[in-house]
């Protein structure tokens, strides 16, 4: 009879903790968070950008999915920047102890500033540039900056781990410098690289709410900040599951593709 | 002049203040279409003196001569087998080939390309494992695809470095008999570097000793005047292969001890037994001496590596 039970651990529990999450948050609305909205009124509320994902009411006030659609957008333009970027860094900081030697330094220092610092430099940096969006090309300057070390990291360390005999075979063989990168330097750095590259997403994912917040830019963080900013709280919560779910999701997918390459 | 050939060849690696010297005062000459087997100690340089053979580490000192060349740089004329197989493991076997195939024969047609790439693949008898990759593979396959890519390039000299060493000893058997049989058809230069005799005997036409390190250097070559090909069922019981096998280890054994020598010196240990305390009344009754425990004497032996 137990061990029925036991079979159904894997959805049962995690309701289970659910729940408890909920009630704390019930009970806390309403004894000493009296501001907090109960989990039912935020469901009351929250219904229209729900069930109308993708409506369009106004600039600040879509669907769910819409909201999330542009911060998306957003974060792929960025991303894609950073992994342009970082991949080739990455490379060079593998290969050239000199490289590495110089910019490391510099590297270390940047890492850990966060996505808040950065976002008003890049105002300042393309605020001189006509004819661009200047909140969006400070957004994706931020997004790339913040989310482009874990690539450059780990594809450096990869660099550094090929073993000595593939190279060995390339000089065996006689392969050219192109070939050698392409054909034995770049497969063997693949596993690393995609470790990188979903770190870097999860960083992506995270800037593009700080960034999209102090631009006042639309999208899941925008949204946020918006509505609390007018007072209405109902739809923090649910901004929050919203990030929080794609973010998930972001990563499932990426770790995904990351183990058809780490068996390569 | 001979075609491959080491001259005063020396290696060592490691800071001036620390160095090892791995390898000293190396000469080696192999003639076209020979068969010549190292046979040394593990962790006697034999890798190290397989890197140098095939350009892909230079020496300190001394010639490395290749077809007329001075101490050229790697190249697929000296097809090295690696120890440890080295395929790439994101390749098929048969892409593993055709990757030496494309590389070295860039003049011939794709077709051509192809069909030379599956001769060789069928060669070492893979061709049902074509489409796999290394990981789906047992150790002796790889070592297999290992071999048929170097051999598909047809160096002018195919490199062993010890290709079966983590090979189980049926599988071994195995891969020499492979290895013995493409070498009688194609007629190749071989050089194979081994930690076993009889692998040496069974499949070389010359043994070379490569004393114990450091500072190994080699012996003098030992012929094997068994005929081509060799039985290996019959081979232990042949006078001539006991009589060459002993010469060899002969040499092996006689050189490392050569190599080491002895330093003896007498020790007192000293006195560290407990005193006997049951006998405590002894001393307040009886004579008042105590039981003696005198100084052991012992001679020490050290053996000491030069």
């Amino acid at each position: 009879m137990k061990n029925q039970w036991h079979r159904f651990d894997f959805i049962l529990l995690p309701v289970l903790g659910g729940i408890f999450i909920l009630l704390l948050w019930h009970i806390s609305s309403h004894t000493w968070s009296g501001d907090l909205p109960d989990p039912a009124k935020t469901w009351h509320e929250s219904k229209p950008y729900v069930l109308d994902p993708w409506g369009k009411r106004g600039e600040l006030d879509q669907g769910i999915l819409r909201f999330t659609l542009l911060s998306l957008g957003l974060v792929a333009k960025g991303y894609a920047i950073a992994l342009i970027l970082g991949t080739p860094i990455g490379f060079c900081l593998g290969l050239s102890p000199t490289f590495t030697k110089i910019f490391d330094p510099i590297i270390q220092i940047l890492r850990p500033v966060s996505p808040l610092a950065w976002l008003p430099l890049g105002m300042v940096l393309f605020a001189k540039i006509k004819g661009i969006n200047i909140t969006e090309i400070a957004a994706l300057f931020t997004i790339a900056l913040c989310s482009m070390w874990p690539t450059v990291l780990n594809t450096a360390v990869g660099v550094r781990a090929i073993p000595t005999d593939y190279l060995n075979v390339a000089r065996v063989l006689k392969l050219s410098r192109w070939k050698t990168l392409t054909r034995v330097m770049i497969p063997a750095t693949l596993p690393y690289m995609f470790t990188g590259f979903r770190l870097s997403l999860g960083i992506a994912w995270l800037v593009i709410v700080a960034a999209e917040m102090l631009t006042g830019r639309p999208g899941v963080g925008g949204f946020l900040w918006q509505q609390y900013n007018a007072l209405v709280y109902e739809q923090i919560i649910l901004c929050i599951l919203t990030i929080g779910g794609t973010g998930f999701i972001l990563d499932r997918l990426m770790s995904v593709i990351e183990r058809r390459f780490k068996t390569a | 002049m001979a075609f491959l050939q080491l001259q005063g060849v020396s290696m060592g690696y490691g800071p001036a203040s620390r160095r090892t010297e791995v390898l000293a005062d190396i000469d080696l000459e192999i003639e076209e279409g020979e068969f010549v087997a190292i046979v040394g100690y593990s962790g006697s340089g034999k890798t190290t003196l397989m890197s140098i053979l095939a350009g892909l580490l230079r020496p300190e000192s001394g010639k490395v001569l290749f077809d007329g060349q001075d101490t050229p740089g790697p190249g697929p004329d000296r097809g090295l087998v690696f120890q440890n197989y080295s395929l790439l493991p994101w390749l098929t076997v048969y892409e593993n080939v055709a990757l030496a195939v494309d590389q070295v024969f860039p003049k011939l047609s794709d077709a051509e390309r192809r069909q030379h790439t599956d001769r060789f693949v069928a060669m070492v008898n893979l061709t049902p494992a074509r489409d796999k990759r290394p990981h789906e593979l047992s150790g002796g396959m790889r070592q297999r695809v290992s071999v048929a890519r170097t051999l598909s390039m047809q160096p002018k000299v195919l490199l062993l470095d010890e290709p079966l060493g983590a090979l189980d000893a049926l599988t071994r058997a195995t891969l020499q008999d492979e290895i013995s049989r493409i070498r009688l058809a194609e007629k190749q230069t071989v050089v194979l570097i081994t930690n076993d005799p009889d692998e040496a005997i069974l499949l070389a036409d010359r043994v070379i000793p490569l004393t114990a390190g450091p500072r190994a250097t080699l012996g003098p070559s030992i012929p094997v005047i068994l005929p081509q090909p060799r039985d290996r069922r019959t081979l232990h019981q042949s006078y001539d292969f006991k009589q060459i096998r002993q010469e060899v280890i002969g040499y092996l054994l006689k050189a490392t001890s050569r190599h080491r020598t002895t330093l003896s010196r007498s020790l007192v240990l000293p006195d560290v037994e407990p005193e006997d305390i049951t006998h405590h009344s002894q001393r307040f009754f009886g004579s008042g001496r105590r039981a003696r425990r005198p100084s052991e004497l012992k001679t020490e032996t050290v053996e000491v590596e030069l």
